[in-house]
């Protein structure tokens, strides 16, 4: 506890230093970004965020450029040993940047953090310097999976391979940059300009834990409807009911700087510092025990 | 009906026609992408383990498993023979099918039987039983050998590994999970 509580405070003293806001937006919303795998918990007629991202960006379009919170999230039915329905998120958000500044702003973090602590794997403490490896998404299936990206997704089995054959060889020696995600799975991230196939987005591995997921921001709101309207099919498709459309965030969206934000779990951050394996081991009390 | 989200160690189902029970699982969810239940699985009929990975959205039957109250009444050749506690009906299970649960069955004593569509599969003892010692070595005083066990064996021709002072004729308890020896019972 005393270890999580230092971690918070190097966390929040690195973005202040880093000329960064902090701000606080509402946890109970009425309309969250229809995503169909992540379930918001309702709270009347409303619900509690999954996660802070169209406050933020509203915030961006307010005139904001550099922002970051700290803040609970909720999502139902995510219980494992990394995941709780109730977490503790990083978001921060930079207008006038795009995905690869959020990668030095994870590798300046750590070599903050690492001033006081360090990662352990196998024993061995790992090299957290810059620069970290960035590796494709297209190339980590190449290395490590018996199938590529495309026929993963094809055969619809991409996150059965990921978790599988992928993530637990991810950020073993030093961490890791997993980029460019196919555009299908970045509802809200930009497309890469060479390549619209894929999406400026990355996820942060460090000893086979998915630690912050990032990315370049969508800014054109039409096309954001789009695909929140493809979300909400999908939601559908699951059997759910969507949530209504968040009329206010697409209104902003399109007075919005090119922009890129990102989400970092806090719990699993002081999973790693601390060198312990279940999320239980780093809150005062999970849900059962309540 | 169970989703996927109702697993948990423990649970019952059945897949392809068999009864499993969950013994680990772990719930994976690779960013915005869809949760994934790795599940370890052990078949309740033969034992064989069965791994494999359900999404949120999958579904599964709940094993048509009861338990019902008997007693053993007595066994002949490989054929044990029960007597259900309520319709006093009397059911033949054949020796494979209990396992090591003949090494500590008496008559007359209680267990439950588990039935699989209505198919005995298996029965739980009492987690302690009490049998007579029917042959055990005297023990040699003086030996140096620094043995603090030697062998007996009990009424249901079960060995097993108890103290020097443990005699011909003694009642003793016995684990029925683990086959261990417990305590010597005063008559």
């Amino acid at each position: 506890m005393h270890e999580r509580a230092a971690l918070i405070q190097a966390v929040r003293s690195f973005f202040i230093m880093q000329g960064f806001l902090e701000v606080e937006t509402p946890i109970r919303i009425p309309a969250p970004a229809p995503e169909a795998h992540i379930e918001p918990e309702p709270a009347g007629e409303w619900y509690l965020q999954t996660s802070p991202e169209l406050c933020m960006k509203r915030l961006l379009a307010a005139g904001c450029s550099r922002i970051f919170q700290i803040c609970k999230c909720f999502r139902r039915h995510e219980r494992g040993h990394l995941h709780l329905p109730e977490m503790t998120m990083l978001e921060w958000y930079r207008a006038g940047a795009d995905y690869h500044d959020l990668m030095h702003d994870c590798e300046g973090l750590f070599a903050a953090l690492a001033a006081d602590r360090q990662i352990m794997v196998d024993g061995k403490p790992i090299p957290l310097a810059p620069p970290w490896p960035r590796l494709t998404l297209a190339e980590a299936f190449q290395r490590s999976a018996p199938i590529t990206l495309q026929q993963s997704l094809t055969d619809d089995c991409f996150e059965e391979t990921l978790v599988r054959d992928i993530e637990p060889r991810l950020g073993l020696e030093t961490p890791v940059f997993l980029c460019d995600y196919p555009a299908s799975l970045a509802s809200l991230a930009r497309l890469h300009p060479d390549n619209p196939a894929v999406a400026q987005r990355f996820e942060l591995y460090v000893n086979g834990v998915e630690l912050a997921n990032g990315f370049s921001e969508l800014t054109n709101a039409p096309e954001q409807r789009r695909r929140f309207q493809l979300d909400q099919e999908a939601i559908v498709g699951l059997g759910r009911r969507p949530g209504p459309m968040p009329e206010p965030f697409l209104a902003d969206l399109s007075r919005m700087p090119a922009a890129a934000g990102i989400a970092m779990g806090i719990d699993r951050l002081v999973m790693l510092f601390g060198g312990v394996s279940t999320i239980d081991q780093v809150v005062t009390f999970t849900p059962e025990e309540l | 009906m169970y989703t996927a989200a109702d697993l948990k160690k423990g649970l019952k189902l059945e897949i392809e026609g068999n009864p499993y029970i969950v013994v680990d699982f772990q719930f994976a969810k690779p960013g915005k992408g869809q949760a994934l239940y790795r599940t370890k699985m052990r078949n309740m009929v033969n034992g064989n383990m069965l791994e494999r990975t359900f999404r949120s959205n999958d579904k599964f039957e709940k094993a048509d498993l009861e338990e019902r109250a008997m007693q053993f009444l007595y066994s002949q050749g490989d054929d044990f023979v029960f007597m259900d506690n309520q319709n006093y009906e009397q059911l033949t299970i054949t020796r494979d099918h209990l396992g090591e649960s003949i090494n500590f069955m008496v008559d007359n004593m209680d267990v439950q039987v588990l039935l699989y569509r209505g198919a005995s599969i298996g029965v739980t003892l009492p987690t302690s039983v009490t049998l007579r010692v029917i042959r055990a070595d005297p023990w040699a005083k003086g030996d140096t050998s620094g043995s603090d066990s030697k062998p007996v064996t009990v009424e249901t021709g079960y060995e097993l590994q108890v103290p020097p002072f443990v005699n011909e004729g003694d009642l003793i308890q016995i684990d029925t999970r683990t086959g261990e020896y417990m305590t010597r019972v005063k008559e």
